[in-house]
C-alpha cells in the first residue's frame, strides 16, 4: 500500500554558540491510510520535536537542514508557506498533551473550533459552520454537544477539553492525524474513552494516525507499526506486535522492563539507570551506551546503524539479539 | 496485633459555596471528602487510588492537618492529633512528611540542594551546622544522588532526580509516616521505575509507612500492600492488595482496572468503560454514588446509601450488590511473553542486578 507519509533523512538542529545541536538527527519513518504508526521514548528523545518539523512548527532557533517529508507524493518542506498553511490543521491535524493549556480561555469551544473551519473555509456562513462544529463535538460524543458549543474551557474536564481538541483536529477531515501524548494527562477510565474513540473514528475515516507516547500500553492498544526513538533517532522499527514479542534493542527491553503491569508478581521492576542524554553532550559510539547493561567496548566506538533482524524490523544495535552473549 | 500508626475516622472536609458579596449566605457544601475511616500500621504502604477529584490528595492533607477537617478524627502515634497546636502539633510534623507530585514546582529553584535539605533540619532544631551538613551528605546518599549534587540548584537536575530531592527532604526529619502524593505521575516510566524502587528500597531500610497516592493502579500494585479505592469522596473499596486485584468487590474498582492499557499487544481487551465524568461533589448522586455510571445498577442503589462491609476479613466494599457481582475472568493470568521476548527480558533483569550488586 502506498505510504500516506514519508519522512526520509529528517534532520533538526538548534543553533546555538557551541554549534548546531540536533533534535532530530537522521530519521527516516512512513505510515499508511487507515494505520496508526506509534512513536515512543523518554522524554527528550526528539519525539514532539519529530512531529513539530512535519508540521514545519519548530521553534526558533530550530531549523530543519536535511531530509524530505513527503505528504501525498508533496514534499512539505520545500513547500512555499501559504501552501503549507492550507495544509496544517486542514489535511494534516494535530492534538498536543495539555488539554488544560492549548485552549484559549478566554473563546468558548464553539468560537475556537469555528476558526479553525473558518480559516480552511472561508465562504461557508456563521450558521453553516456552527452546524458543523456541533457535529464535530456529536462525533467525538461530546453529550449534548450544542449547549456545549457555547462552554468555556474552564466549564469542562479534562477529558471533555481533550475530546474538544480531538473535534477541532478531525473537524476538518484530515488524512493524517498527529497525536502529540493525547492522553498523558488524563485519568486511565478517560484516557480508555479517548483511544477507544480515535480508534472508532479512524475505522470510520480511513486516516493515518501517527501517535506519540512514552506509555507502551497505550502503544500496544493502537499500533499498527512501532518506532522507538533514543536520542533524536530511531533505535528500533517493527511491527505493533513484534516489538512486544521479539524486542530487540536493549532500549526497547528497558522500556518493556519499566512498565508496571497488574497482572504481575514480580515487585521489582527492570529500570533504565540515569536519563536520555543532553543533545549538546551525546555520548560517543552508540548513544545508549552509557545507560545500556549490555554495552561492551565496542559500543563506545561504533556508531550502530539500523539493521533488519527479520521481515519490517530493523534495530540500531551492533549486539542484537542479545540473548547471543549469553553463551 | 500492634496499634496502627495512624487511624482516620469518619473524616471530611466540606467547603461551603457562597453566593453574594455583602450578605453572602452559604448555597450548598462541597464535599471533599465525605466521611473516610482506614488505618495504616508500621512499616505498610496504603495506596489510596481513584479518578482526579475524588478527594484523595484532600485526604492526605487532612492527615497531614495541613487542612483543617469538618469532621471526623486522626490519631496518630496512640495520640488525637485532631485539635493538637503550637509545640504540640510542630514536633509531630517531625514524624509525618510528604513527597509532593511536581520535582519542579515544589522545590525552590533559588535554594541549593544542600539549603532545601537542610531547611527542615533548622526548622526543627536538629543539629548543628556540621551535623546538618554530615546529615545532608548522608540523605544525598541515601536516595542515590552525589555528594557534590549538594551544590547544585533545582534546574540543574532532571525530573527523576528532583523527585530523589524531594523525597531525601522528606526524610530529613526522620519521619515514620510519609505521604507520597502522586510521587511519580509526572515522571517518564523507565524513571517512574527507578523512583518506585527507591521508595520500596528506603521503606526496608527505614521502617517506614507510606500513605501512597496515586490514580494509575499498575503502579500500585507494585508499591502497595493495601488498596483503597475511593470514588467522590468515599472509599468504596478496601482490602489488601492481592484481594482487590485478584477479586475486586465494587464495580468501580472493575472499571479502573479493565482501563489500564497492558503492554501486550494480544490482548486488546474488552473493557467496562464507565461512560461519561466523575460528577461534581457539589452535586453527589442520591443513593450509591456511583449508581450514575455503574453497569451494574438496580432501584435499590438510587435511594439506599450503601456502607462499607467486609465480604472477606479485612477486604471491605460499599456495593449492595458486591456479593452478587459476576466472578472475574480470572484476572488474565500473566500472559507468557514470547520465548524470545521473555529470555530477553531475563537476561536484561540479570544484568541489571549484577550492575546494581556492583554499584552496591
Amino acid at each position: 500500500m502506498a505510504n500516506l507519509l514519508v519522512i526520509d533523512g529528517l534532520r533538526t538542529v538548534f543553533r546555538s554558540p557551541g554549534g548546531d545541536v540536533p533534535a532530530v538527527d537522521g530519521v527516516s519513518l512512513s505510515v499508511a491510510r487507515g494505520k496508526t504508526l506509534g512513536i515512543v521514548g523518554e522524554s527528550g528523545c526528539g519525539k514532539s520535536m519529530l512531529s513539530l518539523s512535519v508540521m514545519r512548527l519548530v521553534p526558533s532557533p530550530g531549523r530543519v537542514v536535511a531530509g524530505r517529508v513527503v505528504f501525498d507524493g508533496e514534499d512539505l518542506l520545500a513547500l512555499p508557506t501559504h501552501a503549507m498553511r492550507a495544509i496544517r490543521g486542514n489535511r494534516i491535524g494535530m492534538i498536543f498533551q495539555e488539554p488544560m493549556t492549548s485552549l484559549n480561555p478566554v473563546f468558548t469551544v464553539g468560537d475556537q473550533i469555528t476558526e479553525a473551519m473558518h480559516a480552511h473555509d472561508r465562504s461557508a456562513s456563521k450558521a453553516a459552520l456552527r452546524t458543523r462544529a456541533i457535529a464535530a463535538l456529536d462525533r467525538v460524543r461530546i453529550p449534548a454537544a450544542a449547549w456545549r458549543f457555547d462552554d468555556y474551557p474552564h466549564q469542562m474536564s479534562g477529558g471533555m477539553r481533550q475530546r474538544v481538541m480531538i473535534a477541532m483536529a478531525l473537524s476538518c477531515d484530515p488524512d493524517l492525524l498527529i497525536a502529540d501524548e493525547p492522553t498523558t494527562a488524563l485519568d486511565v477510565t478517560v484516557q480508555a474513552q479517548i483511544l477507544d474513540l480515535l480508534r472508532d473514528l479512524q475505522a470510520q475515516s480511513g486516516m493515518a494516525i501517527i501517535l506519540i507516547t512514552h506509555d507502551l500500553g497505550v502503544v500496544a492498544e493502537m499500533a499498527d507499526e512501532v518506532a522507538v526513538m533514543y536520542a533524536g533517532r530511531v533505535v528500533e522499527r517493527a511491527s505493533g506486535t513484534a516489538i512486544f514479542d521479539d524486542p530487540q534493542h536493549p532500549y526497547t527491553l528497558g522500556l518493556l522492563g519499566s512498565v508496571p503491569r497488574v497482572e504481575e508478581t514480580r515487585s521489582r521492576l527492570l529500570a533504565i539507570e540515569g536519563s536520555v542524554p543532553a543533545p549538546f553532550a551525546l555520548p560517543e559510539g552508540c548513544r545508549f551506551h552509557p545507560r545500556c547493561v549490555f554495552a561492551a567496548p565496542a559500543c563506545a566506538r561504533v556508531d550502530p546503524v539500523l539493521r533488519g533482524l527479520g521481515p519490517d524490523h530493523q534495530a540500531a544495535c551492533i549486539l542484537a539479539p542479545v540473548e547471543d552473549l549469553a553463551a | 496485633m500492634t496499634a496502627p500508626l495512624l487511624e482516620v475516622a469518619n473524616l471530611a472536609k466540606h467547603y461551603p459555596m457562597r453566593r453574594g458579596v455583602l450578605l453572602a449566605r452559604t448555597v450548598g457544601n462541597v464535599r471533599a471528602v465525605d466521611g473516610v475511616s482506614f488505618q495504616i500500621f508500621r512499616g505498610e504502604t496504603l495506596a489510596l487510588v481513584g479518578e482526579s477529584g475524588c478527594g484523595k490528595s484532600t485526604t492526605a492533607r487532612l492527615v497531614l492537618r495541613l487542612i483543617e477537617p469538618t469532621a471526623g478524627s486522626v490519631r496518630f502515634e496512640d495520640a488525637d492529633i485532631t485539635a493538637l497546636r503550637g509545640a504540640a502539633m510542630r514536633r509531630l510534623r517531625r514524624r509525618m512528611q510528604i513527597v509532593f507530585q511536581d520535582p519542579f514546582a515544589s522545590l525552590n529553584p533559588r535554594m541549593t540542594v544542600a539549603e532545601i535539605l537542610e531547611e527542615p533540619l533548622i526548622v526543627h532544631g536538629i543539629g548543628d551546622r556540621v551535623a546538618r551538613r554530615a546529615r545532608v551528605e548522608e540523605l544525598l546518599g541515601l536516595v542515590g544522588l552525589a555528594p557534590y549534587h549538594a551544590g547544585r540548584y533545582p534546574h540543574e537536575f532532571s525530573g527523576g532526580q528532583r523527585q530523589r530531592i524531594g523525597i531525601a527532604r522528606a526524610l530529613a526529619v526522620e519521619p515514620a509516616l510519609v505521604v507520597c502524593d502522586e510521587p511519580v505521575s509526572a515522571l517518564d516510566v523507565s524513571i517512574q521505575a527507578q523512583v518506585v524502587n527507591l521508595l520500596k528500597d528506603l521503606q526496608a531500610r527505614l521502617g517506614l509507612s507510606y500513605l501512597f497516592i496515586a490514580h494509575d493502579l499498575a503502579v500500585v500494585k507494585h508499591v502497595a500492600d493495601r488498596v483503597a479505592v475511593m470514588y467522590l469522596g468515599r472509599i468504596v473499596e478496601i482490602g489488601p492488595k492481592d484481594a482487590v486485584f485478584a477479586n475486586p468487590w465494587h464495580p468501580y474498582t472493575r472499571v479502573l482496572l479493565s482501563a489500564i492499557p497492558r503492554p501486550d499487544p494480544h490482548h486488546k481487551l474488552q473493557r467496562q468503560i464507565a461512560g461519561g465524568d466523575v460528577p461534581s461533589p457539589a452535586n453527589i448522586p442520591s443513593g450509591c454514588r456511583f449508581h450514575t455510571r455503574c453497569a451494574f445498577v438496580i432501584d435499590r442503589c438510587r435511594t439506599e446509601d450503601p456502607a462499607l462491609h467486609p465480604i472477606e476479613t479485612d477486604h471491605l466494599s460499599a456495593c449492595h450488590r458486591a456479593e452478587e457481582l459476576p466472578a472475574v475472568a480470572a484476572m488474565e493470568a500473566p500472559r507468557v511473553a514470547t520465548p524470545a521476548a521473555a529470555r530477553r527480558l531475563a537476561l536484561y533483569a540479570d544484568r541489571r542486578a549484577a550492575a546494581e550488586q556492583a554499584a552496591g
